[in-house]
């Protein structure tokens, strides 16, 4: 019986573990191992020109000017980016789960569009967007009598605008989600609330925030790991500048790694990011927990 | 196959003799006739396997961008001229050229024959992924060093060892407007530092505030550099193991290049100049230090009465002793795998690209600089008059430092404290100061190489 068991777990579970064995634990313990190691372009020829050199790509990481202002960037990023994006797709999907929208599916599509849209190609409208001389937002500024601003130009609004953009582009994913959420709560909730006299606010507050509690806790997880990997957006949009302020970690450590091939310094970059990530995931799960249970 | 079918062969002719138990003259004839185009067809297959496997080589050649397109125009001809060699072209786009091409040397997969980038050459002949050619431009009739501009033949020396033969050439000159310089009394363009200076302010004198005589792009390191070499700056010591950015001749150079900005005679902002070319149509930007891929931008763009309005000129130097002043060796080499297998046939194809009319043909197809000098005589080259500034700069090129380290930098470093002094966050003093401790970091593994190499 045990022996059969045995054997099924094998066969079942076994091409799986070894897909996982070989993609994921082999790749990520031979880049911790060469987290420790000076590996880069000369020992790519030769492998004995690698040293171990211990801790070094760590500590020499945390002396780095330009690794903390990478970081600076991308906890900005997740800090003003993440918020606003979960808020903005509560808000959408609310305001087409409402009985009054007609066309539901028209908006949804739109909203959905421009997450499923090639970053290059929202990109280079976004770079029109914001162009200084000849922008778009600049030219709707100007009606306010506002100065033209250097979006992507300037070092204080190059992040923001960043943000925006990143924000535009992916709430449509998350608002599909909060949409299902919401559809989940049992509408006889807002009949007896409405029945006892409950105002609009009052039924937000005490039905729809604490029965999205779990959605919000996995958009929120989710747009948090998504956002804190933020490589694309500045590549594309500013390549990391003004002065640095939109260069993010995964940008600095891709520079790192495929542009001037410092392999162990980008793996210790790697690292880094990934124990940030996990660190920020539990922070968040413990809030989460006591808001459920308070 | 070709044992079976003669098995087959045999034993029907035995079959035959089986059952008729004499030889009957038609059906031998027959037979024989059968047996004869037999003996045809599997000749024919025999022979085409044979020379496929003996006088049939196939090289491959990895060419970047624009040249990947079209080098694939060149080969028929070389293919008809050596009939026993041919050539399969892969284009890699320049985005992942060095990616592609360090991961096919880590797989053991490099072609037999590629282009680099000629400040790659030292990163690839550090990793013992291209062949060292001095034996055979030694045996050869047609690759010479007399051939080719000397600055950039030097490119590919280290250590007199070379390792690639230039294929096209490209260097930074002045794009310039011919009507605006003219206004400001300028009928040359500037031949010394202070002439440009004085030009650039005369310029901006009769602009608009919001227009800029000059363009020096803080994402462009080139400028920096060149004005550097010409200050006769070294810009590494100690066998190019430590930085040497701080040194007077550097800091005079960079504050010369940072001044334009910070006197708004150049714009601060590269994200306000999206169109290079539609700024030097509505004079936003009159002046800039830029290669030959802009030749055919500019005549596209500075179309009609805009024609005649601009000019490339040689650069300006630091003093008037000798003009042009020093610029950069630019361009791509053709690189020869030190583990091809088919090394005399790579090497044929690199002697056929590096011929002058076929270099002629590469300037027609993609309007790629010639390499070798001889080239410069036909009259699609001699009579461009935007084409003379770069043959006369070409007699005045330098090769940056090489090492492979050189372009993390320029890139990550060199632009990045251009930048911060341009935008005043750091004092030049204190820029160049970073940049050598930067530099000094990221040359560690060098001096450590060195060392170990010595001992």
């Amino acid at each position: 019986m045990k022996n059969n068991n045995l054997k099924a777990l094998i066969i079942f579970l076994g091409p799986a573990m070894l897909a996982i064995f070989v993609f994921f634990f082999i790749p990520v313990i031979s880049a911790f191992v060469i987290s420790f190691t000076d590996f880069d372009i000369y020992s790519l020829g030769n492998f004995s020109n690698a040293r171990f050199i211990g801790l070094r790509n760590y500590t020499q990481l945390f002396e780095d000017p330009l690794f903390w202002t990478a970081l600076q960037n991308t906890l900005f990023f997740v800090i003003l980016a993440g918020p606003l994006s979960v808020c903005v797709s509560l808000f959408a999907a609310m305001l087409l789960n409402a009985k009054l929208v007609k066309f539901k599916g028209i908006f949804r599509l739109s909203y959905f569009m421009p997450v499923v849209t090639t970053l290059i190609a929202v990109a280079i409208v976004w770079r029109f967007i914001y162009h200084p001389r000849f922008g778009l937002l600049n030219y709707l500024l100007g009606f306010f009598h506002v100065n033209p601003v250097d979006w992507l130009g300037d070092p204080f609004w190059a992040m923001p605008a960043i943000v925006l953009m990143s924000v535009w582009k992916n709430f449509g994913y998350n608002m599909i989600i909060f949409i299902a959420g919401l559809n989940n709560i049992p509408s006889d909730l807002y009949e007896a609330a409405t029945i006892e006299g409950a105002s609009w606010w009052q039924q937000f507050r005490s039905i729809t925030l604490p029965m999205l509690v779990p959605t919000t806790l996995f958009i929120s997880i989710i747009t948090m790991i998504g956002y804190f990997q933020l490589f694309a957006e500045p590549y594309i949009m500013t390549q990391g500048g003004p002065l640095n302020k939109t260069l993010s970690i995964v940008q600095y450590m891709y520079q790192e790694g495929f542009r001037w091939w410092n392999m162990g310094y980008s793996a210790a970059i790697a690292f880094v990011l990934f124990f940030i990530i996990f660190l920020g995931t539990v922070i968040q799960t413990f809030i989460q927990k006591k808001l459920k249970h308070a | 196959m070709k044992s079976l079918l003669l098995r087959r062969v045999k034993q029907l002719n035995q079959k035959k003799f089986l059952h008729s138990g004499f030889v009957n003259p038609l059906k031998s004839v027959l037979s024989a006739k059968s047996a004869c185009i037999l003996f045809f067809i599997l000749s024919v297959l025999f022979l085409s396997c044979n020379q496929k496997k003996d006088s049939q080589t196939e090289i491959s050649f990895w060419a970047m961008g624009a040249e990947g397109e079209f080098v694939q125009k060149l080969v028929p001809e070389f293919e008809k001229q050596n009939p026993g060699i041919k050539v399969k072209v892969q284009m890699v786009p320049w985005t992942a050229a060095q990616e592609k091409l360090v991961t096919a040397y880590a797989s053991e997969n490099s072609p037999d024959v590629y282009q680099l980038g000629n400040t790659w050459v030292p990163q690839f002949s550090a990793l013992g992924a291209i062949e060292e050619l001095n034996s055979w431009i030694q045996k050869s009739s047609i690759v010479n060093q007399e051939k080719y501009f000397e600055g950039i033949w030097d490119t590919n020396v280290l250590d007199n060892e070379v390792f690639g033969i230039p294929w096209y050439v490209d260097t930074r000159v002045m794009f310039y407007r011919k009507d605006v310089l003219a206004k400001a009394g300028y009928n040359s363009p500037p031949k010394t530092w202070d002439e440009l200076y004085d030009c650039s302010k005369k310029i901006k004198a009769n602009l608009p505030v919001d227009k800029y005589p000059i363009y020096i792009p803080t994402n462009e390191w080139a400028p920096f550099v060149i004005f550097g070499l010409q200050a006769k700056a070294k810009l590494l010591k100690n066998n190019a193991t430590y930085g040497n950015f701080q040194s007077k001749e550097f800091e005079f150079a960079f504050s010369f290049l940072i001044n334009f900005i910070k006197e708004k005679l150049a714009p601060m902002s590269v994200s306000q100049v999206t169109n290079i070319y539609q700024a030097f149509a509505e004079e936003y930007l009159n002046m800039y230090i830029s290669g030959p891929w802009n030749i055919n931008e500019f005549k596209k763009w500075m179309k009609g009465n805009l024609a005649d309005k601009w000019m490339t000129a040689p650069l300006p130097n630091i003093s008037n002793e000798k003009y042009p002043g020093v610029s950069l060796a630019g361009g791509s080499s053709l690189v020869m795998s030190k583990h091809s297998k088919k090394k005399e046939s790579a090497w044929k194809f690199i002697e056929y690209l590096s011929t002058p009319k076929v270099q002629v043909e590469l300037f027609h197809l993609i309007n790629d600089l010639p390499a070798v000098k001889e080239a410069w005589n036909d009259p699609s080259l001699k009579d461009d008059i935007y084409l003379k500034a770069f043959y006369d700069q070409f007699q005045n090129v330098q090769a940056t430092p090489k090492i492979p380290e050189w372009e993390q930098i320029v890139f990550s470093k060199l632009q990045q404290y251009a930048e911060y002094t341009a935008r005043g966050t750091m004092s030049v003093e204190e820029a160049m100061k970073a940049m050598d401790g930067d530099v000094n970091i990221i040359l560690e593994k060098r001096r450590w190489m060195i060392e170990r190499n010595s001992k």
